[in-house]
């Protein structure tokens, strides 16, 4: 017998008994649905948090440096620049400064750094210019403050052109950032920028603890990390306990790696629903063998071997959760769209998660089909046709 | 009428019954020959029923020798048992034992469906058994929608359908009042005219009394009344 004429048989007895199919189908639909509704917003958030380190700057290595025996002067940092890789050198100062406007004043995140940090770190102006390099020859007293610097302290009035005082000191305002958003306890927007001279001055401190360094490309971010490396350590032998080299890519793998353990997770919590769709599946079909004992009687009697038997069994109960997996797909992408736009949170379908538990759903079938198809091919015909 | 189509040699068959042992079948030897109509005849608890099994190779049997069609029974395993079923036995049950949720005409198909048909000479071959019972009109219609006649009618169809060496009849009209018992046993009759080899088994000697022979069975053992139904055996 065909497999086309099985399924045609299969889904007229599912057919003949509807209400029942649909309550098997109910596990396998909430089982479904909810796989890809949790992995969807899992996967959503991922793409969240991926979003917002790049945001950090790509191409990214940053050079940390702890306690004071370790002093990253100017000359050599100048030598980290000429490296191969890297194409922009970009050192900093900072340290938390009181800024005040008229009677309005904030403790704000200060940095002192050069011209190159405004491509180093991806910080745009959405106003006024960035610092330049003549900025930091001349110790001008100016500053580019941040977008919640700016609305705390000159609220919908242009900032660029007005002053500021920072510690005390009057600084010229020339630019805004374009708003980053906050990422991990680290606000972008809640910040004041000014040349590395004067923020040296401001912070009263002229060592510089971290500097930047751009590569050239993205693909070539461990070569150009083992070259700083090296680097650092001929400049600064014996001392690689007082500084540490971390590429913005080692973040991002180890974000990457969280939101991944997330997404297993929570589809292996929701795949627990499946497998409990799947035993009921088993379950029906077991009461379903026992009340059409008298039909495999009769299909035996004219011909019907153990294989027919069993293949019209376990092909009733795939296609009950086929379908069912179908079902729950759709459930499960309405559902995951409305959630997204009801409580704005990003939610990310993926086809390979839609197929990927479609297949499993298929597979929860034949699993939980096999025994009751097994039972019902091996009825022995004479008990089975005298079966009342 | 020529060749034998059943031999059937030495049977036995026990059951274990409550620690104690019964013959169902004790020594049973008969032949039956091509386009015979044989009446089976026997009270219930005779060993009947498991004859019938038995010829329908529902049943192996434990000793003795079981030839139909010159093959032996007894060797075969489970599918090619349901091999012969499909092809060379058509039954016919007392409670027609349809397919309720099928209508006639699928009903028919279903024997042709095992045995791999292609869709078209299915519902070819079903209409035309349907069409030889006289039922062709009500080839959509459920079992349930049928008197019980017709429903043992399209039974008689199904059993035919696959142009099966034997027809297996089991108390085909214990379920159906006097008048469509006559009509019944009037088709199987034709049936028999047209060639067909029909086993009829009952308990009723009025319906066994029909078949141009008959034999009867008591507790498992098989009694030849020759070629003629006589009248003067047990009463049943």
């Amino acid at each position: 017998m065909g497999i086309l004429q099985s399924i045609k048989m299969a889904l007229r007895s599912i057919k003949s008994n509807k209400l029942r199919s649909a309550l098997t189908m109910l596990g396998m639909i909430i089982g479904v649905s909810s796989v890809i509704i949790l992995v969807s917003i899992a996967q959503g958030s991922a793409q969240n948090v991926t979003s917002r380190i790049n945001q950090l700057g790509t191409n990214l290595l940053t050079i940390n440096t702890f306690g004071n025996d370790l002093a990253l002067t100017e000359d050599k940092i100048n030598e980290l620049s000429k490296l191969n890789g890297v194409k922009a050198v970009s050192p900093v100062v900072s340290g938390r400064v009181n800024v005040k406007k008229e009677k309005t004043t904030s403790q704000v995140t200060l940095t002192g750094t050069n011209a190159a940090y405004s491509s180093v770190k991806d910080t745009k102006v959405s106003n006024g210019r960035f610092i330049t390099d003549l900025d930091i020859e001349y110790r001008q007293k100016i500053a580019v403050i941040g977008a919640d610097t700016a609305s705390t302290l000159f609220g919908t009035t242009n900032p660029v052109g007005q002053y500021l005082q920072i510690e005390g000191t009057s600084f010229k305002i020339v630019g805004v950032l374009v708003s980053k958003g906050s990422s991990m306890g680290q606000s972008g927007d809640n910040v004041v920028i000014v040349p590395l001279s004067t923020g040296q001055r401001l912070v009263k401190n002229t060592t510089i603890n971290q500097v930047y360094l751009q590569g050239k490309s993205e693909d070539q971010m461990d070569l150009v990390m083992n070259e700083v490396e090296m680097k650092m350590a001929s400049l600064y032998p014996n001392k690689s306990d007082s500084y540490s080299v971390t590429n913005q890519q080692d973040l991002m793998d180890t974000m990457s790696s969280v939101t991944n353990t997330m997404t297993m997770m929570l589809g292996g919590i929701a795949s627990i629903s499946l497998l409990v769709g799947g035993i009921g599946i088993m379950n029906i079909m077991l009461v379903s063998v026992s009340e059409r004992t008298k039909e495999i009687g009769i299909r035996k009697a004219i011909g019907a071997k153990r294989r027919d038997v069993l293949l019209q069994f376990l092909i009733e109960a795939v296609v009950l959760s086929g379908v069912g997996g179908l079902i729950g797909i759709l459930t499960g992408v309405g559902i995951g769209k409305a959630l997204s736009s009801l409580l704005s949170l990003t939610v990310s379908f993926t086809s390979s998660v839609m197929v990927m538990s479609f297949l499993f759903s298929l597979a929860v079938g034949v699993i939980f089909g096999v025994f009751p198809a097994n039972k019902a091919s091996k009825l022995n015909p004479i008990q089975a046709l005298r079966y009342e | 009428m020529g060749e034998p189509i059943i031999e059937i040699s030495h049977l036995m068959k026990t059951y274990k019954l409550g620690g104690e042992t019964v013959h169902a079948l004790n020594n049973v030897s008969i032949e039956i020959k091509k386009g015979e109509f044989l009446a089976i005849i026997g009270p219930s608890g005779s060993g009947k029923s498991t004859l019938m099994n038995m010829i329908g190779c529902l049943d192996r049997p434990q000793s003795g020798k079981y030839l139909l069609d010159g093959k032996d029974i007894g060797k075969m395993n489970d599918n090619q048992l349901a091999m012969i079923r499909n092809q060379k036995i058509g039954f016919i049950f007392q409670n027609f034992n349809l397919l309720t949720k099928l209508t006639a005409l699928e009903n028919v198909e279903l024997p042709l469906l095992y045995a791999g048909l292609p869709a078209k000479q299915r519902r070819e071959k079903a209409l035309e058994g349907l069409t030889k019972v006289g039922l062709i009109e009500r080839a959509g219609h459920l079992p349930t929608q049928l008197s019980g006649g017709q429903q043992q009618r399209v039974a008689i169809a199904r059993a035919l359908a696959g142009n099966p060496a034997i027809l297996l009849a089991d108390e085909p009209t214990g379920a159906l009042d006097s008048k469509t018992s006559i009509e019944i046993l009037e088709v199987m009759k034709e049936l028999n005219e047209l060639g067909h080899t029909i086993i009829l088994i009952t308990h009723d000697l009025a319906i066994a009394k029909q078949a141009r022979r008959m034999v009867s069975i008591q507790d498992g053992e098989l009694l030849e009344n020759g070629g003629e139904p006589i009248g003067n055996i047990a009463i049943y």
